[in-house]
């Protein structure tokens, strides 16, 4: 299961989802991923409806930043929850 | 010139006659290029690289790329959701590059 602090929902084939991580990893930041896609079964069902719980409309990037949810590769915002 | 390098050149002459340009990031676009062919590898289909495939051809027919969503996100945004096909104006950064919302409504979107 997810555990870190900064936690990013993905999909492997997403462009946006990719610059998220490089973001991230540029500002050396720790945080954990799941490509949803690649995911089957009982455990997608789990993590899409986790997905849902931050936001209903299961888009990606879904980023987690301790209680602020970003959906969507917003630099500006993504720095801004991580006071970079 | 390998698979991606012809699917760019087919792509852009049956899509810039339609008013839609790659991005001019090619490195961007050869990445989503290289995601719509694996799409297509795994599911039959070249899904949208940035949406979840439901892996149902039925009910993914809205997101085939180029999909559905891309006329009315290019016509207010400028680029689809993807950011593969752009206007002219955002390409010559005549209109500013935002983020793109997910116009897809979630009661199509099955898992």
């Amino acid at each position: 299961m997810v555990s870190k602090a900064i936690k990013v929902f993905s999909l492997s084939t997403c462009s946006h989802c990719k610059a998220c991580k490089k973001l991230l990893n540029d500002l050396s930041m720790d945080f954990d991923y799941i490509d949803v896609d690649m995911l089957q079964g009982e455990e997608r069902k789990a993590i899409i409806e986790e997905v849902k719980k931050h936001n209903q409309r299961c888009s990606f990037p879904t980023i987690i930043i301790q209680n602020t949810v970003i959906v969507g590769y917003k630099e500006k915002e993504i720095r801004e929850a991580l006071n970079k | 010139m390998n698979e991606i390098e012809k699917l760019y050149d087919t792509l852009r002459k049956v899509q810039e006659p339609q008013g839609y340009f790659f991005n001019k990031d090619k490195e961007r676009v050869f990445e989503l290029l290289e995601a719509l062919v694996a799409n297509r590898e795994r599911y039959g289909y070249m899904a949208c690289p940035c949406r979840l495939a439901s892996g149902d051809r039925g009910e993914d027919r809205d997101i085939f790329c180029p999909c559905i969503y891309r006329k009315p996100d290019v016509e207010e945004f400028g680029s689809c959701y993807c950011s593969l096909y752009v206007s002219t104006a955002w390409n010559e950064e005549k209109i500013p590059h935002v983020y793109v919302p997910e116009r897809r409504p979630p009661e199509k979107i099955r898992f």
